[in-house]
């Protein structure tokens, strides 16, 4: 069977071992995190994890059944229709063309954040497919570090 | 009045109904002792191993189907209830451990005796908890009981900082629960079941597939009525034994890796599998792309994420297998037993084709003849535990086991030493039975220790150890596909058991022969006290059939 991608969205009671609950069955099961974002949902005791992973429809459909039977988990969702935004913070070189790197931001719906003596700090936030092309786009620039944020998504 | 966290902690299981813990003491649990001491509701049972411990508790739920409880210390005695908890998670077992923790101040410094116990823990329970304020202790312990015995069952782990147990704080035990992210199914939908009834109504050659399940949920009575109402045969995996009954014509036996002949084959050759309670675990199903090639599948569990785990399934129904049973039964009223005849003519040839059977010699006995033998003398008056390995797939299938929760194995996770100490907690559990251990001489040495809780408390526990001077099943393993390269598992070197027994202050007995066991078991069973009967039986007896690991269920090695 197809090892796809999967978004699988998971709301969870905040308590301290939330995470690790989660983590920890991914890792005890053998399936695999591609990403994994976290945050509280505002003004309710529960937060929101995204987790960006791979396998077939099997091994989906376990993966939810499991996570669904961890106490503390108060809803799984998984879709092929969520709306999907990960962000990307780059610093290139102060060397590099400002208006070439600030150029291609914009291109990926972002802009420079920061200029210090040394480097140029980029950020973008686009579909996560848009990200892999920007990440390679921005290689001719030098990049001295990319960090990813992970996916966030919303059901539609 | 405000009480510690300690006293909140007896308090909690007595509004529990818990009339046993089994334990052991030490430093970070003394405050939760100091309050055992204290009290006259709940007895404590001294194990002499923490392992021992939790498999007794084990054993006293498996067979009083209520929750049972452990305590330990923080550290090594918390990592010794490792194994109890892992055990009891793989037998969906309902179970409450308790285990002390260095204060709140230490947690996170390397103190002595501390270990990240929910960390390891949060593998092998269905919960756990570590609270940080006595406030927390009364709902923690109402969601944890909650969470052991519904849905399906499973080990909590609660651990408690020393100075959480010596805060005072006002206590009141809840007398409901709602924890609003856990919801385990009871009734299932009627549309789901009336699918399943059709299939079986078209069905040529329906088989019941039952698991552990149906006792978990006390549904054997039920499954009974079922079977015999529709003439429908009926196979058992390890944890179902005793549920149909061996006297009962509709059982054909135990399937899987050494099931019955008839029963692996009927497995193949059913066009309708009827799961009530069962998991399709690999040493049931053998080669997984041949099981049940033939079968639509029905598939009744209470847990969604064993559906379609490994078989996929025509027909789920997700629910309390007693409420899918007592709402399915009525629709299946008008169901012939005469319709499946022909089947069970087929099943009826194939087991007398081959029958579980073994050769008997004149110099020595065989182990299936002593089990044969305890079931002639004792039946249903015992309650049969064991170890594992070869003696307790023999107990499995040569004793005549009459009744629901006679019979407590580790079948899951399969641990060596989990037989003796569990048979303690039967014992406890349902004084009035003989409680029997069938084990090896292997596994016995595996917590031999628990003689001495035997003693101390009179639990007269009688261990029957069916010595081969091997480790029998690896052993097994090695002469059939490592060309009878015999590594590591020649157990020659060996205590004198009867003097093992005598030291702690039970009785021992050497046999080998039936007539010598027979007077020993007799004798056993009149003194009451605890025993060891160290039976000397042939030491190249392979466990038959047998289905190689990863072969189809109806490739049997028969001899």
């Amino acid at each position: 069977m197809n090892q796809e991608r999967h978004i699988i969205s998971v709301i969870v009671q905040n308590e301290s071992s939330a995470l690790s609950r989660i983590s920890g069955l991914f890792a005890g099961r053998g399936y695999n995190i591609e990403s994994l974002t976290v945050a509280p949902i505002p003004n309710e005791n529960l937060s929101r994890l995204t987790i960006e992973t791979f396998g077939n429809r099997k091994t989906i459909d376990q993966i939810e059944k499991q996570l669904n039977k961890l106490i503390p988990v108060s809803k799984v969702v998984e879709s092929d229709d969520f709306v999907e935004k990960e962000m990307v913070l780059v610093k290139v070189p102060v060397s590099q063309s400002l208006s070439d790197v600030s150029a291609l931001c914009q291109i990926y719906n972002g802009t420079i954040l920061n200029i210090s003596d040394s480097s140029i700090i980029g950020m973008v936030a686009d579909e996560p497919q848009r990200v892999k092309f920007f990440i390679q786009a921005i290689q001719k620039f030098h990049p001295i570090e990319i960090v990813r944020g992970g996916v966030v998504a919303l059901e539609r | 009045m405000q009480i510690t966290g300690a006293k909140m902690v007896i308090e909690s299981l007595k509004a529990e109904g818990v009339k046993t813990l089994f334990g052991y003491p030490g430093g970070a649990i003394m405050n939760v002792y100091d309050e055992i001491y204290k009290q006259q509701d709940i007895q404590h049972i001294l194990s002499r191993h923490e392992q021992a411990s939790v498999h007794s508790a084990e054993g006293y739920a498996k067979i009083t189907g209520e929750v049972g409880v452990a305590i330990v210390t923080s550290g090594p005695g918390f990592t010794n209830a490792i194994t109890g908890l892992a055990n009891a998670l793989t037998d969906s077992t309902p179970m409450v451990v308790i285990s002390g923790q260095v204060p709140m101040t230490l947690i996170g410094t390397d103190a002595f005796q501390e270990i990240d116990a929910v960390g390891i823990s949060r593998a092998c329970t269905k919960h756990n908890y570590l609270v940080t304020d006595a406030k927390d202790l009364p709902k923690v312990f109402k969601e944890a009981f909650h969470i052991a015995r519904s849905g399906r069952p499973g080990p909590v782990h609660i651990d408690i900082p020393k100075d959480v147990t010596a805060q005072l704080e006002n206590f009141e035990y809840p007398n409901f629960i709602d924890i609003p992210t856990y919801n385990p199914v009871s009734k299932a939908d009627i549309k789901d079941i009336q699918l399943a009834v059709d299939a079986i109504k078209e069905s040529k050659r329906p088989l019941l597939y039952l698991g552990g399940g149906v006792i978990n949920s006390n549904s054997s009575g039920l499954v009974r009525q079922i079977a015999e109402m529709t003439g429908i045969p009926a196979v058992e995996t390890l944890m179902a034994r005793g549920v149909m009954g061996a006297e009962n014509p509709l059982l054909i036996s135990m399937l899987g890796m050494h099931g019955s002949y008839a029963a692996n084959i009927a497995m193949s050759e059913t066009d309708l599998i009827i799961s009530f309670g069962a998991r399709f675990d690999d040493r049931v199903t053998g080669k997984l792309s041949e099981f049940g090639k033939n079968a639509k599948v029905i598939h009744i569990d209470i847990d969604p994420s064993s559906i379609d785990k490994l078989v996929e399934v025509d027909f789920a129904i997700l629910g309390d297998l007693n409420f899918v049973l007592s709402d399915m039964q009525p629709l299946l009223a008008d169901i012939q037993p005469e319709q499946f005849s022909e089947w069970r003519e087929t099943i009826a040839g194939n087991e007398k084709l081959h029958p579980l059977s073994y050769e008997k010699l004149d110099e020595v006995l065989k182990p299936q003849q002593v089990i044969e033998k305890i079931g002639e003398m004792l039946g249903d008056n015992a309650n049969i535990s064991t170890d594992v390995g070869q003696h307790q797939m023999w107990s499995a299938q040569f004793y005549p086991f009459s009744r629901a929760r006679q019979f407590n194995t580790s079948g899951g996770l399969g641990t060596m030493g989990y037989g003796f100490p569990s048979a303690i907690g039967v014992k406890v559990g349902n004084p009035d039975r003989v409680s029997i251990n069938i084990t090896g001489d292997g596994s016995i040495l595996m917590n031999i220790q628990e003689l001495m809780t035997a003693v101390q408390y009179k639990i007269p526990v009688i261990n029957v150890i069916l010595n081969n001077n091997y480790l029998g099943m690896v052993r097994q393993w090695q002469t059939l596909f490592y060309d009878n390269r015999i590594s590591e598992t020649d157990l020659s070197t060996q205590p004198d058991f009867v003097k093992v027994a005598e030291s702690f202050g039970g009785i021992g007995y050497k046999v080998s022969t039936m007539e010598e066991f027979e007077k020993a078991l007799k004798d056993a069973v009149e003194k009451n006290i605890v025993t060891i009967i160290d039976v000397t039986v042939y030491r190249d007896e392979n466990v038959m059939p047998m289905v190689p690991a990863g072969a189809s269920l109806y490739n049997m090695m028969l001899k």
